[in-house]
């Protein structure tokens, strides 16, 4: 058998009941994997054992997590986050409309081995219709745990895990100060377990299956699938299952390749980092591999820019974003980000005044590691990336003026755009 | 000891720079920028006392992690 069969052969895992023409019934979910077996406390040794990681971003390793949340006494609460924040990903989306049952076998597993009674499946309030189908397909399944789907205010610091927390105890869906941290006091100051959406669907099939079924696909030190969410000048943008380790070139290669000449690759989102693309190309799509290089996996997004683009424009966009979505808790984020933003439209549109990258490079250390949220720390990764990725664009720009890049439509997916 | 700050409370009174300029100094909004988490001893008497002027109790002092020392002891000085 060559590696490609095998390569093959290792998805789709989670994709692998995806129909062409609609959701997956929980009918047609058990007959694609069969019915999951009823567990106890002793499925986290087995998901220790398969090294799954959070799949919502930051890749915390998701026994771990369980065993904190499991070894408190008393009952126990468990939130799935579906609110999938980043405007570039769309896997969670995916999940909970077309394999809704996947997530909701693993939302039972992980409430079963903590010892929950009760879970919330958390999506945007907005997205009326998937609220109802949620709904329907919990209604139709019977299970041992309670589960609540709920709305949550659609922006973008709501689903960071202690903003779901703060806004199930009744409060703002906004971050609070940490600690203590949701695992250790969370929903009605019990112990909560918050895990995204992909990472339980990712428990449904290993408590089918197993750990060393689950460490077949991947890495040693990364193991199993993950799903991204491929953008930007590619042939066929969208979403697909890997194995962690798949090099960031056959990534987008899944996609359809390049629909252009890629100048540089988004990689893990706008929480993420430019990386040049012939740089990001071999690399493996791993959080330890990504980071080295400067880079970070974040939930999985690549967003190909083509050479006729302007990174810094591109950025500045996105920036404008990030600045009017932050919570307005902090300080630094509050008159920081808008100050970054203003920074980098100069810099990106009016140019020709040689001040823009010192007053960015004051403001990104004012800014950073400041706020009670990771939020604008996301911000001052990618303007730092940008800057480091297109440095001699940004020199021309700050002293002579925009490049003809700007011309060009965005490529960077925001929210109402679509 | 150890200093923090909560940031969603702090709202940049700026009260803390004026008692621990030592430690502390304003960022261009107003709000506190730490030099370093860890407080010399020969500031502790300084620190505790910026921590209990603060308007929103926004600056936290972090006296767990040494040894001997009472946690919200007051200095007799």
């Amino acid at each position: 058998m060559n590696t490609a069969t095998i390569a093959n052969r290792a998805v789709p895992r989670l994709l692998a009941g995806l129909s062409y023409y609609g959701p997956a019934s929980l009918d047609e979910h058990d007959r694609q994997h069969g019915q999951p077996p009823a567990v106890g406390p002793r499925f986290i040794d087995v998901v220790e054992a398969s090294g799954l990681t959070g799949r919502g971003g930051a890749g915390f390793p998701t026994g771990r997590k369980m065993r904190i949340v499991a070894s408190a006494r008393g009952s126990k609460v468990v939130v799935a986050n579906g609110c999938e924040g980043e405007p570039a990903s769309s896997k969670d989306r995916l999940l909970l409309t077309m394999l809704p049952h996947l997530v909701l076998d693993g939302l039972v597993a992980a409430a079963m081995a903590v010892g929950a009674k009760e879970s919330y499946l958390c999506v945007h309030d907005h997205e009326t219709a998937l609220l109802d189908s949620l709904n329907d397909a919990v209604a139709g399944r019977g299970d041992p745990v309670r589960i609540q789907v709920t709305g949550v205010p659609g922006r973008y610091v709501a689903s960071e895990q202690s903003s779901l927390v703060q806004y199930l105890n009744g409060g703002p869906a906004k971050p609070t100060f940490a600690p203590p941290r949701p695992q250790e006091r969370g929903v009605r100051r019990l112990p909560t377990l918050v895990n995204n959406v992909e990472t339980l669907a990712h428990l449904a099939l290993i408590v089918r299956y197993g750990d060393r079924w689950f460490r077949s696909a991947g890495l040693p030190a990364a193991p199993g699938t993950m799903l991204v969410t491929v953008n930007g000048a590619v042939c066929r943008p969208g979403v697909h299952e890997i194995e962690l380790g798949t090099s960031v070139g056959n990534v987008v290669m899944r996609a359809g390749g390049p629909a252009e000449p890629p100048q540089a690759l988004l990689i893990g989102g706008y929480f993420g980092a430019w990386l040049p693309a012939d740089v990001a190309w071999p690399l493996r799509m791993t959080h330890a591999a990504l980071k080295a290089a400067g880079g970070a996996l974040g939930a999985g997004m690549v967003i190909a820019l083509p050479e006729s683009s302007c990174l810094l424009a591109e950025t500045a966009r996105v920036v404008r974003y990030l600045a009017n979505e932050g919570a307005g808790q902090c300080g630094p984020c509050i008159f920081g980000l808008p100050a970054l933003a203003d920074a980098m439209a100069d810099l990106a549109y009016h140019g020709g005044r040689g001040r823009a990258l010192s007053q960015l490079a004051m403001l990104i250390p004012l800014v950073e590691g400041r706020g009670a949220c990771k939020h604008p720390d996301g911000v001052t990764q990618l303007i730092r990336s940008a800057l480091r990725v297109a440095a001699e664009d940004a020199r021309r720009h700050d002293q002579t003026g925009p490049c003809r890049g700007i011309i060009r439509e965005p490529l960077l997916p925001l929210p109402g755009e679509d | 000891m150890r200093l923090r700050v909560n940031p969603i409370a702090c709202t940049g009174h700026g009260m803390c720079a004026e008692l621990l300029p030592e430690l502390i100094q304003l960022d261009p909004w107003g709000y506190p920028l730490l030099a370093g988490e860890e407080v010399p001893r020969q500031l502790a008497a300084h620190a505790r006392r910026a921590a209990e002027a603060c308007p929103t109790l926004a600056l936290l002092l972090d006296e767990s992690l040494v040894p001997g020392v009472r946690r919200g002891r007051r200095d007799a000085g």
